[in-house]
């Protein structure tokens, strides 16, 4: 038993993307809240519809009590959210569909907005310094043992992983640098991206190092904006405006041991360069009946690009050290390559929105309306933030 | 490895501004801190199943006790990761670019790794696995943080 193939995603609504804090004076609230009625407009829905909320990191701007009485809900039946921040993006879709599953609730919403006009998440675990000192995060024990070091954001330390990916397996930086071209060449071609000009090796090569051995290119952009995705059951999606894109698996969470990660780095050596998902991967695959082999068309999560080569590792598109490798022989180009990943331009090209752009590509693919679309797409990946725990992935399937 | 960018007039190594750095230590964490004032590295080991844990905690990770032995350790380690920060991401260190976070694991304790700058060093003469020594960084009257150069 489980909740494979008992729900639907059966609409994708956005805002307009920002370059970080171009979106005032719009606050988070409105924007999560044009983002829902986008998502019920497309599934010829209504807010009347609504009984529940499936969230991860805060995705609200505001709490659900707040939320529910700005829209009008007219009764909340299920409001949960994953613990930890952007490694629930995928698996607060398959909560959703759980809570439909269970019974709780019939038509959920999961939704992020986001706004860093002045919360920056690229110095999140800046540490508080002089008086007024803007970006950072509260202090506790556990950061005394990484902020004196001027571990100060997530970028930095996951530069840590890829060097030690460099180290291991003789991943290069040409390596990373044909995540950030291949995502790019997807994103100019759409409107919604915010980045629209090519990137070349030279362009990479030339750009500043921010944390060795990353580049300006590797890190994902700092954004504004909203997105949000709507499931029901499968009885109803069938009767709804759009084809229904059904939820055939979602697995979250991970080792206890992977634990907080990038802001420990004590987690265990056979795993210390990962994503954190392969204990995620392995249960999504159990759930669907499916392997990596199934999948038409991946949205991996990318914050990083060292990261989405250590997801191909960690999905089993290719073996573990082989990530580096495998994207340089062409494997994750929209077109040529044989799994096409982040066919939006992802957060590193087309917008951050902490993983949702990922849900709403993998909806249009499985529609077959996407910019980029792979041909008769069946199958998409979406997976969560590598991150602490819990990491998130879903298995969509029309 | 692929070959690091590194300017033609490589600096050293530097080090994070101390203003930046406060600690909060809780009753768990306090030892380790007021050990490293007196230039001792110490790491907690459970007194039941021995297993080293880090940073130290209520429970032991394996067994669940709570009490802990504070081992002292010798200051050798080995460098498992690093990162170089070239660009400030704020302008409190921008005088202190480049500085290098390090991920150091220490001997003979089921691999228990410290994040702490490493020092004497060039960005482009950092390799994984080398051998690292401990220096003791006097931060502030009541602050001292471990930091590590080539042994
Ligand atoms: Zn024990």
């Amino acid at each position: 038993m489980s909740l494979k193939d008992k729900a639907a995603v059966v609409g994708v609504g956005a805002t307009q993307y920002y370059k970080r804090g171009q979106s005032v004076p719009q606050t988070p609230l409105e924007m999560a809240g044009k983002a829902m009625l986008a998502a019920l407009d497309d599934a010829g829905l209504a807010v009347d519809d609504v009984d529940g909320l499936a969230l991860y990191s805060f995705g609200l701007g505001g709490d659900t009590s707040l939320f529910a009485q700005t829209m009008g809900i007219p009764e909340v039946r299920f409001t949960a959210m994953l613990t930890g921040g952007g490694g629930g993006a995928a698996g607060s879709v398959g909560l959703a569909a759980a809570a439909i599953d269970s019974g709780m609730a019939t038509t959920v919403v999961s939704l992020m907005t986001l706004q860093q006009a002045v919360s920056r998440f690229g110095t999140s675990y800046a540490p508080r310094g002089k008086p007024g000192a803007q970006y950072s995060a509260s202090p506790s024990p556990e950061k005394d043992f990484a902020s004196p070091a001027g571990l100060m954001g997530p970028g930095q330390m996951f530069a840590v992983l890829a060097m030690r990916h460099m180290h291991l397996y003789g991943t290069q930086r040409e390596h990373f640098a044909e995540v950030a071209i291949s995502q790019r060449e997807n994103a100019i071609k759409r409107e919604t991206s915010l980045m629209q000009v090519p990137l070349t090796l030279d362009d990479y090569f030339n750009a500043r190092l921010i944390a060795e051995p990353l580049c300006l290119f590797d890190f994902c952009l700092e954004c504004d904006g909203a997105v949000a995705v709507v499931t029901t059951t499968l009885d109803r999606a069938q009767d709804l405006r759009q084809p229904p894109v059904k939820v055939t698996a979602s697995a979250h969470g991970g080792h206890g041991r992977w634990g907080q990660a990038i802001t420990w780095m004590n987690m265990p050596d056979e795993y210390f360069v990962s994503s954190g998902h392969r204990p995620v991967a392995q249960r999504l695959w159990d759930m669907a009946g499916m392997t990596e082999a199934d999948v038409d068309v991946a949205l991996l999560y990318d914050h990083f690009s060292p990261m989405v080569i250590m997801q191909l590792e960690d999905y089993g598109f290719c073996p573990i050290g082989e990530g580096g490798r495998f994207v340089a022989d062409g494997n994750i180009r929209y077109g040529t390559g044989s799994i096409p990943v982040n066919t939006h331009g992802g957060n590193l090209s087309e917008a951050y929105i902490i993983g949702m752009t990922h849900v709403k590509e993998a909806v249009e693919q499985l529609r077959g309306t996407a910019v980029n679309q792979v041909a008769d797409a069946e199958v998409a990946l979406v997976t969560g933030g590598p991150a602490s725990i819990p990491t998130s992935s879903l298995l969509l399937t029309r | 490895m692929t070959t690091p960018i590194t300017p033609a007039d490589e600096p050293m190594a530097k080090l994070p501004p101390a203003e930046l750095i406060h600690l909060t230590p809780d009753v768990f964490t306090v030892h380790f801190w007021d050990a490293a004032r007196e230039h001792r590295l110490v790491v907690p080991r459970c007194t039941s199943c021995g297993t080293y844990r880090f940073p130290p905690s209520a429970f032991c990770f394996v067994c669940r006790t709570q009490d802990v032995e504070y081992v002292e350790q010798s200051g050798r380690g080995t460098l498992y990761s690093y990162t170089v920060a070239w660009h400030p991401l704020l302008p409190d260190v921008s005088e202190s670019v480049p500085y290098i976070p390090a991920v150091v694991e220490l001997p003979d304790t089921g691999g228990v790794r410290l994040i702490a700058n490493l020092v004497d060093v060039r960005p482009s003469e950092v390799r994984i696995g080398m051998d690292l020594e401990l220096v003791w960084r006097d931060v502030h009257d009541d602050v001292t943080v471990p930091t590590f150069r080539p042994a």
